[in-house]
């Protein structure tokens, strides 16, 4: 039976790809994914934040206080050097690539076209075989048109794509007036794969304190459904790879996406929830249920249940909608 | 190899070289000294190795005590050592100096001279320290500048290796400790040459060693001691020729040569002062002056080895042409017949004089006088008075230059115009705030100057007495002449003001040459700011013909997310204007050097300075003067004309900066000051303060609660009180039981004397339901509010304060009806420690007497011109003092004993005159009940009674008992301070105190290291963080406190945090001060040494808390009476990862950056640390206190 795969130019063992996750913090963790079966791993996001806020943070708060009174000239030890977070980030995509033979991605998790996107070509050096971006970008300013919203994430891509040989994912968000048209944009400006989609975290409000309040969920098996539509769309009409990501918790869903046209099913809830070791429960599942259903390779099935292979494309769409009120009407 | 230029300070110059030199080094934190030993800390921790190749082993003692005994025995045992200290410090070493020199043993210790506390702490420089070290048989050598401070530094270790006997190397505190000057280094091959192996090999071979044991140390008898104490007079003998080689030896190898007196001055010279530090520099110049302009016969005899005194150094020195000599001391010995070097001039020639080759053909007239204490100013012109003195036929003896003593009439006068300093020295003023950066820029920029040029260059850095809102002035000289002015700039070239605001503050173009530059960041644009200007500052650059440049500053800084920093804008544009470099490569340097100060905290901040660089020059500009001032803004008084007359006439004019012209007559002989004067000093620093929205207000009373400078205030009143308030005075309806029916409510902000922390509006839990992001408090800019908020304050504080009998103490709400008698201090925005200040303050101010350990609570308590401690209407307050450091333990508890013993003498004595007094009265005086606010009122009812029959009864013990009627009404004894002193070095005194069983309140002020002199490790220091001495994350845990004074059982123990639970801190201090007998509450303390925004302080606090590592409890031995645990924990199990609280400060954070192994390894000993403690005081708060009977009966059923 062959399990493998090719995600934006990378010959995987199987489909299944840790999704970045705190996980990937821990080299012990990354060897246990390989362990495991995993085929490849996205590390935990670099933050263009963290570029660009940590380092006037860290000046900011070991001088506060400091110069202004003449016994307390400092308060703090001099320091030659710091680890910031894009050393520290850089060095442990080396150290992963020297603990690991899977394929290691640095996640980089930014907006704009700042000086953070030139550590692209530091995770390059670092020997990462690819470079997933995640455009976590909220539009809230009510002046910026869509077509602008949509031209940041083209611009970054291409700043990445123009500094590095590796192949580079973008990860976007679901809300585009036109979906469709900006994957083929973005497939267009040279993305390697697209991974389908971000999830935005939805604040939550404390009605105690009257304050918005941050609040991670892990993802449930519904939200699946989204890429999996979307993926069913795209398939055969980009040239990037795909990737479904948010909601993959079990191998019928894994199985679901790579039907929908998917390259590969990236995951993490999953593993935050039941540990690495699923893995290898989801490997396995994914075997039992071809060879019960007889299919020799990943590829046979991939995109079988895309848009343009299914009896009915409508379903993917208005028609889609229509039938299922109708259906629930009848039910009432 | 070629020697490096670098420009350093004092103490880093004699660190150098004692690093080099040395195998151990034990060291306590004391300004001015810190430095020295901060180096070699952070030297050890980057691996330098001495001239022996072997990293030397530097650690911090808990006191200068305890450093000079690990000196002493690591000494003993073999190893070079050295320490590094000053002042109080220098003292707590004296007992093992005896011991060091009784025993011929070689080391240096390094001091930067200071002042000692007498009237008062002062933590400038002088000689006192060092000179009360004269008899220890240590050799004192001096240096006068930043050069010497390292050449000295090797000579005397040379020395002492060969002669056995040890020195103390000092130079003055700040004037050369803190001194940047360009200067030469002296490479390692140089000290290596100057140490002699051999002389090293002997040291050793003397040490303990059981290989081949001896005993040394031993007690001796009447029979022998004497003769013992003779043994080392050849030492002594020798020791002069000895240094004089060494300065030899130091001359071949550098080519600077030094003798143990230097003469400086016309060959044939008549007038002679000899002077010893840095004065002597100053002293120098005027004898360039006076001898080349003026044609006088004058010179200097500067001393560099005063002990051993030379005698035949020293009279080898004097031209023989001497006639008049003056004998300057830097020190002062109340009732001696003169100053330590003044007398051993005299002896030393007189001795000569009536021997058989008397070196002069007359007797020369000697006099002495001091100057310069406490880092007084001493300037040519000063040096000029003494010189002018010698002229008279009788010139005055034992005098003082630098103040007017109108009392005994000591001082000289001088004539302030004297100025010498000549136009080849560039000289430049630069007023900024201690929050923006300049004086760091201008540390880079001297660096640039001294190691970039061929100029010399010179920084001194001056700082106001605030710790907050602090204005500097840097003052920098360059030149192509070594420069020797070690006084502060009187006519600058160029003087930059870097903040707008400082224009109203101080006369920052008083010292501007006619013709100068001035530099001014204004917040308004170029064409604007002439017209914001006060009128005495455009009447100033038009008289004065300044050439006037202004560049918005903030602007810069904040498109280039410099944010308040605008250090980098301003240095590119002193560079660009004063042409001292070409623009290029100015602009070069400054990157340079940026790279170089920022470069290790990343990128970004390098890239964000270089844009503030790049974009300086276009926002710079010259204003063309106009010829006439149009201005009508005028400069407010520094002090309100309501001031009472000594504030007003003394301690406005230190506000003023004028403080040099106070007299003799103007000082309290005994160091005695009024309280309650920070309300005279409006500072008016916060840019924005809070806003009191009564719409939305609770009343809860956190706000002025949590207010570290009680600039929010709440009163209670009778509604009447509203028809004259001022129109924006703002009131409400109080509401709630704890208010007396249909009063009014208000809270008030003291805006002129807020700081803007903002702890308030954090704290305020009431949201405004409209528009969420508001609440009950919200900050507003204050300027424009200024006037109205000023009318406010002042018809608030005329408010009757609530009857304190009316107001239940155990509910906040109403508690903070309270009035704070701790108000305004200078402490840090948003200080950590202050909110316990003010509630101590509140709670029992009226009856308190407090003794304050040195440190923070010290200094924003008692350092001049001002005092937060206040008074109330009725003039009662707070009595406060500070004693010292080590001792505050044993200080209050004596405060305890002289109020027990008098209060038992008060008692005595109300028996033997009961039948005078009547006896209903004594009784009720006796066995009054004073536990609460009725109970205290009651009593100083019954002692007003008291005093009014005593007046009629003519006895002795009726006068005696009129002496001591007071302290009838209960004393609240408080000792307060820091980790420091409750930890370190006061520790053995407070175990001392509890264990006593007196009735004392201990509050320990806990911000975990050493704040006020710079953040340096206590025994209070959590593990893993990072302090100095403890770069890379204490390794250790923090020591309990608690549970070691929960040890004696009898001992009221209680630990707060006021931001995670004020309830229970306002109890701890009221169970404290009810509990006869030791209390202690060791208070959590956010601090600025954290490295926090300081706004989020109280919920740092909580986080502490949550995360089990400050864990809240009140240990309570009055429950024993009942059977009960006396501990009642006041946390609940951790509730967060202890990473959750600690990796919000930086003081943990940046070890994840500079070690994340060790951050790591720590963070995980210190999490099993906080679930080990928590365990076992859950189990301490579960044991049951009950006798075997309950025990046996309860294992039966």
């Amino acid at each position: 039976m062959d399990l493998s795969t090719t995600y934006m130019g990378l010959k995987l063992k199987n489909p299944i790809i840790h999704s970045a996750s705190p996980l990937s913090q821990s080299i012990d963790n990354v060897k246990a994914m390989e362990d495991a079966g995993a085929a490849a791993v996205v590390v935990y996001s670099l933050f263009e934040e963290q570029i660009t806020h940590e380092s006037g943070e860290l000046d900011h708060y070991l001088t506060n206080g400091t110069e202004s009174y003449q016994e307390a000239v400092t308060y703090f030890p001099e320091q030659d050097k710091f680890y910031l977070a894009p050393h520290k980030y850089i060095d442990h995509i080396a150290n992963l690539k020297k603990a690991v033979d899977i394929p290691v991605i640095g996640s980089l998790n930014g907006v704009s076209k700042g000086g953070w996107i030139k550590y692209a070509q530091s995770i390059e050096q670092a020997g990462a075989d690819g470079i997933e971006l995640n455009v976590y970008y909220v539009p809230t300013n009510s002046n910026m048109t869509s077509a602008e919203v949509e031209n940041m994430y083209i611009d970054v891509l291409k700043e990445v794509k123009k500094n590095v040989k590796i192949p580079v994912a973008i990860k976007l968000s679901p809300f585009f007036t036109s979906t469709s048209n900006m994957a083929k944009k973005l497939d267009d400006a040279g993305a390697d794969a697209l991974v389908l989609f971000n999830r935005f975290y939805q604040p939550d409000f404390d009605l105690e304190k009257l304050e918005v309040v941050p609040n991670l969920m892990l993802s449930t098996n519904w939200e699946m459904r989204l890429p999996l539509r979307w993926t069913a769309i795209l398939y055969g009409h980009v040239k990037a790879s795909l990737a479904a990501t948010s909601g993959i918790h079990t191998h019928q869903d894994i199985i679901k996406v790579i039907m929908a046209g998917s390259d590969v099913a990236m995951i993490a809830s999953e593993f935050l929830l039941k540990g690495i070791g699923r893995t290898r429960e989801l490997i396995e599942g994914i075997k039992r249920w071809m060879e019960e259903n007889e299919y020799p390779s990943i590829q046979m099935m991939k995109g079988s249940m895309s848009q343009k292979s299914v009896a009915e494309p409508a379903a993917f769409e208005r028609a889609n909608y229509m039938k299922m009120l109708q259906s629930f009407k009848t039910q009432a | 190899m070629e020697r490096r230029k670098i420009t350093i300070d004092g103490n880093e110059a004699a660190a150098h070289v004692a690093y080099r030199v040395s195998e151990v080094i034990a060291i306590y934190p004391i300004t001015p000294s810190s430095t020295m030993g901060e180096l070699s800390d952070t030297w050890s921790a980057k691996l330098i190795k001495n001239i022996w190749g072997t990293v030397p082993s530097v650690t911090e003692m808990q006191s200068e005590g305890g450093a000079a005994g690990a000196v002493h025995g690591a000494l003993q045992t073999g190893a070079l050592t050295t320490t590094f200290t000053a002042s109080q410090g220098l003292f707590l070493m004296i007992p093992n100096m005896y011991k060091i020199a009784g025993e011929l043993t070689p080391a240096v210790f390094h001091v930067s001279a200071r002042s000692i506390a007498c009237a008062a702490l002062s933590i400038f420089g002088d000689h006192s320290d060092v000179m009360a070290t004269r008899q220890t048989g240590f050799g004192l050598i001096a240096s006068n500048s930043v050069q010497e401070a390292m050449d000295t530094a090797a000579i005397a270790h040379r020395a002492t290796l060969e002669s056995r006997i040890p020195f103390v190397h000092f130079f003055d505190g700040f004037r050369t400790s803190a001194e940047v000057m360009k200067m030469e280094e002296l490479t390692d091959d140089d000290i290596r040459a100057m140490i002699d192996n051999e002389k090293v090999k002997e040291f050793k071979d003397r040490a303990l060693n059981p290989e081949h044991p001896v005993l040394r140390g031993t007690a001796q008898n009447p029979d022998v001691y004497f003769q013992g104490r003779e043994t080392v007079n050849k030492y002594y003998d020798a020791c002069p020729e000895i240094v004089q080689s060494a300065m030899d030896k130091f001359a071949k190898i550098t080519g600077r040569q030094y003798h143990l007196f230097d003469y400086y001055g016309a060959p044939d010279a008549t007038r002679i002062v000899v002077v010893m530090g840095s004065g002597a520099e100053a002293g120098m110049e005027t004898v360039d002056y006076l001898t080349q302009k003026l044609g006088e016969k004058v010179g200097i005899l500067k001393v560099r080895l005063y002990r051993p005194f030379s005698v035949k150094h020293l009279l080898a020195a004097f031209p023989k042409t001497t006639e008049k000599i003056s004998v300057l001391d830097r020190t002062k010995e109340p009732g001696a017949l003169g100053e330590p070097l003044y007398l051993d001039v005299v002896a030393a020639i007189s001795e000569e004089m009536s021997s058989d080759k008397p070196p002069f053909a007359k007797m020369p007239k000697i006099v002495g006088g001091r100057y310069g204490l406490s880092s007084k100013e001493f300037t040519p012109a000063m040096m000029k008075a003494v010189f002018d003195n010698l002229k008279n036929a009788e010139p005055k003896n034992h005098f003082t230059v630098g103040i007017n003593d109108d009392v005994t009439h000591t001082s000289l006068d001088y004539d302030k115009n004297f100025m010498i300093e000549g136009e080849d020295v560039h000289r430049c003023l630069f007023y900024g705030l201690g929050s923006d950066g300049t004086v760091g820029a201008n540390k880079n920029s001297i660096k640039i100057i001294g190691e970039e040029t061929e100029n010399y260059a010179q920084g001194y850095f001056v700082y106001d007495s605030k710790k907050s809102g602090t204005t500097t002035i840097s003052h920098l000289r360059f030149g192509k002449k070594p420069i020797h002015s070690t006084y502060l700039i009187q006519s600058a070239k160029f003087v930059g003001c870097h903040t707008f605001g400082l224009l109203e503050k101080s006369d920052v173009l008083s010292n501007i040459d006619n013709g100068g530059t001035f530099l001014l960041n204004s917040p308004y644009s170029n064409n604007e700011t002439w017209d914001k200007l006060p009128a005495r500052v455009q009447q100033q650059i038009i008289d004065k013909k300044l050439n006037f440049y202004v560049i918005d500053g903030y602007t810069v800084a904040n498109k280039t997310g410099m944010g308040s920093r605008v250090n980098t804008i301003m240095q590119t544009c002193f560079f660009a204007i004063s042409g001292i470099l070409p623009k290029e490569e100015a602009i070069e340097q400054i990157k340079k050097s940026i790279k170089k100060t920022y470069g290790a905290k990343g990128e970004e901040i390098v890239k964000k300075n270089f844009e503030a660089v790049d974009q300086t020059l276009e926002n710079l500009f010259k204003i063309e003067v106009p010829a006439k001032a149009t201005s009508t803004i005028q400069i407010p008084p520094i002090v309100s004309a309501k001031a009472p007359d000594y504030v007003r006439n003394v301690l406005g004019k230190m506000m003023e900066a004028r403080g040099d012209e106070v007299k003799v007559s103007e000082m309290p002989v005994d160091g005695t000051f009024p309280t309650g004067t920070t309300q005279w000093e409006k500072r008016n620093i916060a840019l924005e303060v809070p806003e009191w929205d009564s719409e939305w207000c609770i009343q809860c009373g956190k706000c002025a609660m949590v207010c570290p400078h009680a600039a929010i205030r709440i009163k209670v009143y009778d509604k009447k009180l509203v028809d004259k308030k001022p129109a924006t005075f703002k009131w409400m309806e109080a509401k709630g039981k704890e208010f007396p029916e249909g009063y009014a409510y208000t809270i008030q902000v003291a805006a002129e004397d807020c700081t803007g922390c903002e702890l308030c509006v954090e704290v305020c839990p009431a949201k405004n339901k409209k528009d969420t992001k508001f609440k009950a408090l919200n900050m507003i800019p204050q300027i424009p509010i200024r006037e109205l908020e000023r009318a406010n304050f002042d018809f608030f504080l005329d408010i009757p304060e609530l009857d304190r009998r009316l107001i239940n103490t155990s509910v906040i709400k109403a508690q903070q009806l309270q009035q704070p008698l701790f108000e305004f201090s200078g402490a840090c925005s948003g200080c950590g420690e202050t909110p316990y200040l003010k509630l101590l303050s509140q709670l029992f101010g009226d009856r308190a007497v407090c003794a304050n350990a040195t440190g923070c609570s010290s200094i924003y308590g008692g350092n001049l011109p001002t005092t937060p401690w206040a008074q109330n209407k009725e003039g009662r307050g707070p009595a406060w003092s500070n004693s010292l450091f080590e001792d505050n333990a044993e200080f209050g508890m004596g405060m305890r004993l002289s109020i027990d013993k008098q209060n038992g003498f008060a008692k005595e004595l109300l028996f033997k005159l009961s039948g005078e007094i009547g006896k209903d009265l004594v009784d009720a005086l006796l066995n009054a009940d004073q536990k609460d606010e009725a109970g205290i009122y009651d009593q100083r009812e019954r002692v007003a009674q008291l005093k009014k029959k005593l007046q009629g009864i003519n006895s002795v013990d009726a006068k005696k008992l009129l002496e001591v009627a007071d302290i009838l009404v209960k004393k609240s004894v408080w000792i307060i301070g820091g980790d420091g002193w409750a930890y370190d070095i006061g520790y053995g005194g407070l175990d001392h105190v509890l264990a006593s069983g007196k009735n004392v309140n201990v509050l320990v002020l806990d911000t975990e290291v050493y704040s006020n002199t710079g953040g340096q490790m206590s025994k209070s220091t959590g593990m893993g963080a990072v302090a100095k001495f403890a770069a890379a994350g204490k390794p250790n845990a923090k020591k309990d406190l608690a549970l070691m004074a929960m040890g004696y059982g009898n001992v009221y123990v209680a630990k707060v945090a006021m931001g995670s639970n004020d309830a229970q801190t306002l109890r701890a201090f009221l169970e404290a001060e009810a509990y006869d007998g030791p209390s202690i509450i060791i208070a959590y303390s956010h601090c600025i040494a954290h490295g926090i925004n300081m706004s989020k302080g109280m919920e740092c606090q909580k986080l502490a808390v949550d995360s089990g590592y400050w864990t809240m409890f009140r240990y309570n031995p009055e429950n024993l009476k009942e059977g009960k645990n006396p501990l009642k924990l006041d946390s609940k199990a951790p509730k967060i990862k202890l990473e959750d609280y600690i990796y919000n400060e930086t003081r943990y954070k940046m070890l994840t950056k500079s070690h994340p192994k060790e951050a790591a390894v720590l963070l995980n000993l210190a999490q099993e640390e906080v679930a080990k403690k928590w365990k076992f005081y859950e189990q301490m708060a579960e044991m049951h206190y009950t006798n075997g009977e309950e025990k046996k009966e309860e294992a039966a059923n």
